[in-house]
């Protein structure tokens, strides 16, 4: 009966449904994209040093103690309510699992395979883009797929700074105890989150080296 | 710093709360893990099954999962308890089963060997090797639950969301630092205790 009601919510607000599926998709791609532009070449470069890769993981691991909400939250006195405030906050959040395994991937490409690429001639930026990060790819992909989950189920917060998206369904639904509308946004942002995991975890199986991949 | 002073009482509430809601969840979920990460390092199956559901758990958003247990068990604490056992029984179950099947064969067949029965193995041998591993799965589940219980406050579960979701709505930032600061320090701790106690159970062991 609750579902054939959340339907009818949908079928009755299709513009507003449409809408918030929308900010929610956009907002959580564009900060996982930022994420990825950042903390891989941030990853690659501190990657080179032990103190480097010390430091990141050290950093990585105490932003994962920080409360998504409160980083959504301490935005919000610095840069206001809206999308970009949201896209900041949700940007943060992805970096930690990205870098480090950026780091750690890249740290544990064998060694005998880069000085085999070097013996062969190959310049710093070849070994790198070539050897290293291919051999890497993996690992780098599974820090995305868990950052994408992240950011997928952050954005469901940032509906309490004004950043739209289908935690407004779920923060309205409680708030008038509308149970439909609660269904309205919980369960796409379900499906969206599980569709993240399947996307990443299937982009992670193509783009591992077929020399790597188990039989 | 001011609001601090003059609302520590509140604060020591909403962490009692906080520990109230995390550690319950925690027990229970450990319990559970232990059961169903035995059984799954023993099957394949059973292990394959436990990882894809509780994976399918940890995967649902945080406060879609307390909204969707709303029509089922209405707002507050069991509500707030029961989305994060669920959401951290994958960690755990993963880290039990690997744990005990990481043990090596030779010291099982050994134990065998000198008459031990199964349910001896398991506890004298076994899960004391595993104890690493799982205690790892712990933690993890320890920082990441404390973490995520604060959206727990939405539905009127209490703990250190409550300062954090005051704090939006008066736009007071001094409210949501000490909920989120308070969140951070209780998870370091949390942690670092973790690695205490499995340090002096490991010394004990030898």
């Amino acid at each position: 009966m609750l579902f054939i009601d959340a339907w009818q919510f949908i079928v009755a607000h299709p513009g507003r449904f449409a809408g918030a599926l929308t900010t929610h998709v956009a907002l959580s791609a564009a900060a996982l994209g930022l994420a990825i532009a950042m903390a891989v070449p941030v990853g690659v470069l501190l990657a080179d040093s032990r103190r480097g890769t010390q430091l990141a993981i050290t950093a990585a691991n105490f932003g994962r103690t920080l409360p998504s909400l409160a980083v959504l939250a301490l935005v919000m006195p610095l840069l206001g309510t809206g999308f970009v405030p949201a896209l900041f906050a949700l940007t943060l959040l992805a970096l930690p699992p990205i870098l480090i395994n950026t780091c750690a991937a890249l740290q544990q490409v064998d060694a005998d395979l880069v000085d085999a690429a070097r013996g062969m001639g190959m310049t710093y930026a070849q070994v790198m883009n070539q050897v290293e990060l291919p051999v890497a790819m993996p690992v780098i992909f599974a820090g995305i797929r868990t950052a994408s989950v992240q950011v997928v189920s952050g954005a469901v917060l940032a509906s309490y700074i004004g950043g739209g998206g289908l935690g407004d369904f779920i923060t309205a639904g409680i708030a008038m105890m509308a149970l439909p509308q609660l269904l309205v946004g919980a369960i796409p942002a379900t499906m969206l989150a599980l569709g993240a995991d399947w996307l990443f975890g299937l982009l992670q199986r193509t783009l591992t080296p077929v020399g790597m991949r188990a039989t | 710093m001011k609001w601090l002073g003059n609302n520590w009482d509140q604060v020591l509430v909403a962490l009692g709360e906080h520990i109230v809601i995390s550690f319950t969840a925690l027990a229970i979920a450990f319990f559970l893990s232990l059961v169903i990460g035995i059984l799954a390092a023993r099957s394949e199956r059973v292990f394959r099954w436990a990882i894809a559901f509780t994976g399918f758990l940890y995967t649902i958003p945080t406060l879609a999962f307390l909204a969707l247990l709303i029509p089922v068990v209405g707002l507050g604490r069991a509500n707030a308890i029961i989305c994060m056992v669920a959401f951290s029984l994958m960690i755990m179950i993963r880290n039990v089963a690997i744990g005990i099947r990481e043990v090596p064969a030779d010291v099982v067949d050994a134990a065998r060997g000198m008459g031990m029965r199964g349910i001896d193995i398991l506890a004298m041998i076994e899960l004391p090797l595993a104890l690493p591993v799982i205690v790892a799965g712990l933690r993890i589940a320890t920082v990441t639950v404390i973490s995520v219980a604060v959206v727990a406050a939405y539905i009127n579960a209490g703990g250190l969301g409550t300062l954090i979701f005051s704090g939006i709505s008066n736009d007071f930032a001094p409210k949501i630092w000490v909920g989120g600061l308070t969140s951070c320090a209780l998870a370091v701790a949390a942690d670092l205790s973790l690695a205490r106690i499995e340090r002096w159970l490991r010394h004990r062991a030898d």
